[in-house]
């Protein structure tokens, strides 16, 4: 198994991002508060709320922070366990680790000493707390984002942004074959892997991984003279246009409110507090 | 390599998202004017290419598997440009749909992965590519380790900085917790040792297959030789503006402690007391709590342009000693 664990790896990391994305479509598809606001508003004020985030010092606030995506959550009808889920996989492992030895290495007053010259430091502690307070609450808002907003319009919504209508078409272009890219990885691990008895040499695994990557390389470029040329007979003459038809209603304009107030009012007692 | 947010503060991540604006026009401009309307789909493929790439594990000696980011890979197929464009295609999806880096700390990242990276990767090729004529597996594995190292010294000094420019008033740090002296070794070694090969694997031997199976592939022109004196132009360049950037970030925040500003102030008499030893520093017995990662900060960049520097000089006298 550890000798081939790259098999393994390679396709449950394409099999995980597939199924999240297929998990994500069916909740955002889904009636709730979340799911029927209109995506530009939603990215205007999430990106709000994850900046005035960022901006906060403040512990208690960082923790009430934290409590936001949930009721939003609930209220989009998204299982809080499901939500939970997502986040705190990412959070505890990498976040948690990277901050540990944050306790130790800070310089400040010692609270309790552990070892000679070891002890954990009141700045450490709150250093510590606050950088997974903080990723806790931004990842959190994120992962609220993309699960009630479908994807194509999530991309769409990146207008409001001013980001360049090419740039929204290459976006969109990529994510739709990022699938069909991960779909063949998956099927050449799978013909390879069928094929294959018992553990192989370590260079020949380099080699059959080096030749799938080009083969794909070589596909992608084939593939793209194919769109290229699909494209061309379909009218394209290079003035990108993608379509805009959200429309904004009473709702969004509510929650924009809501955000706009929680995220100044946060700010200001921010500064109230420390 | 992806910052999560939370790690940076937001001033730096709009230093981040003003720095990689200029890259992004220009790479709209280059590419639009060679491929034009191919453009979209020829972007969009070789983005969705390289997300697929980076889901490869790749084993390494030792029972270690990583993956592989591709950013030199990409700038030698698409030119460099093509793949800072693609590049930051993939960076955004990832932050977006997959969790891997932060929405605010999108701009670091593209800056450290989807344009120090291509760029310096695309340039070392060049360079290396006249110290090994018709090996070109070689000088791209060995440009692509080079590239991800850097990209991965900038990662390190964005995080390092933070305690240094932004802390409470006691010291608590109030995003990345480690100063420059904890956050080099520990983005670096990871990156000399696991990182950087895996890179350069990938690189190399995707390059080799490539040339072997002579795939059509004749997207960007070969790269040019690139000529020394460019390189050492653009190194002069990057060690100028290492100090500036310190305090271009500091001022853009405009919320400096009294200490910071003079401990920013308090530098350069102490490098010229250093330097000269004819004058003496005005405050001799104050002791700045910033100072020494400020001078860390200067003296770890100037090391490392240093030894990059080093290298390219002896490699470069080693390859003119065999000719």
């Amino acid at each position: 198994m550890k000798a081939e664990g790259f098999w393994e790896k390679t396709v449950h990391h394409v099999t995980e991002a597939l199924e999240r994305a297929l998990v994500a479509e069916g909740l955002a598809s889904r009636p709730g508060l979340l799911q029927g606001l209109d995506p530009r508003a939603k990215v205007l004020t999430f990106l709000l709320l994850m900046v005035s985030v960022a901006l906060l010092h403040s512990l208690p606030l960082l923790v009430a922070f934290a409590f936001l995506p949930l009721v939003l959550s609930l209220l989009s009808r998204i299982s809080p366990a499901f939500f939970l889920k997502r986040v705190g996989l990412f959070i505890p492992l990498f976040t948690g680790l990277i901050a540990l030895p944050a306790l130790f290495t800070t310089p400040g007053r010692p609270m309790f000493s552990l070892w000679e010259g070891l002890a954990i430091t009141e700045q450490g502690l709150r250093a510590a707390s606050t950088l997974v307070l903080r990723s806790w609450d931004s990842l959190s808002l994120a992962v609220l984002l993309v699960l009630t907003t479908r994807w194509d319009h999530l991309l769409r919504s990146l207008r409001v942004l001013m980001v360049p209508r090419a740039f929204v078409l290459v976006l969109q272009m990529t994510h739709r074959y990022i699938y069909i890219f991960l779909r063949s990885i998956n099927a050449m691990f799978l013909a390879r892997k069928s094929r294959t008895v018992g553990p192989r040499p370590a260079g020949e695994n380099r080699r059959f991984l080096a030749s799938s990557m080009a083969t794909l390389l070589a596909r992608s470029h084939h593939m793209s003279q194919e769109v290229y040329l699909a494209m061309l007979s379909r009218g394209f003459r290079g003035d990108v246009m993608t379509i805009e038809d959200f429309a904004l209603r009473r709702r969004d304009a509510l929650w924009a409110g809501l955000a706009g107030f929680l995220a100044a009012a946060a700010i200001i007692a921010d500064r109230l507090l420390t | 390599m992806h910052i999560p947010d939370g790690y940076l503060s937001p001033a730096t991540c709009a230093v981040f998202y003003g720095a990689a604006l200029p890259f992004w026009a220009v790479a709209g401009r280059k590419i639009g004017a060679v491929m034009k309307a191919r453009m979209v789909p020829l972007i969009a493929l070789f983005s969705a290419f390289a997300f697929a790439l980076q889901m490869f594990n790749v084993p390494l000696p030792g029972g270690t598997t990583g993956h592989a980011v591709g950013g030199t890979l990409l700038a030698l197929v698409v030119g460099p440009w093509g793949a800072v464009v693609g590049l930051s295609v993939v960076f955004l999806l990832q932050a977006l749909f997959f969790g891997d880096g932060g929405i605010t700390a999108y701009g670091a990242n593209v800056f450290n992965m989807a344009i120090v990276l291509p760029l310096a990767g695309y340039a070392a090729y060049r360079y290396l590519i006249t110290l090994f004529p018709g090996r070109q597996a070689i000088a791209a594995a060995i440009a692509s380790y080079f590239a991800i190292n850097l990209a991965a010294l900038f990662l390190a000094l964005e995080l390092g900085l933070q305690p240094l420019l932004f802390h409470a008033a006691d010291g608590t740090p109030l995003y990345a917790p480690y100063a420059l002296k904890i956050a080099i070794p520990a983005v670096m070694v990871p990156h000399l040792l696991v990182a950087g090969p895996i890179e350069a694997l990938v690189t190399g031997m995707v390059v080799a297959f490539l040339l072997r199976t002579k795939m059509p592939l004749g997207v960007m022109p070969e790269p040019k030789p690139l000529r020394l004196r460019w390189l050492w132009a653009g190194l002069g360049v990057v060690a100028l503006l290492t100090p500036i950037g310190l305090l271009a970030s500091g001022t853009a925040w405009a919320e400096w402690g009294r200490e910071d500003l003079q401990s920013m102030l308090g530098f350069v008499p102490q490098g010229l007391e250093k330097l000269g030893g004819i004058w003496r520093a005005p405050l001799p017995d104050y002791s700045f709590p910033g100072l020494g990662p400020v001078s860390g900060y200067i003296v770890s960049a100037l090391v490392a342009i240093g030894a990059f520097a080093l290298i390219s000089f002896l490699v470069l006298r080693l390859s003119r000693r065999k000719g």
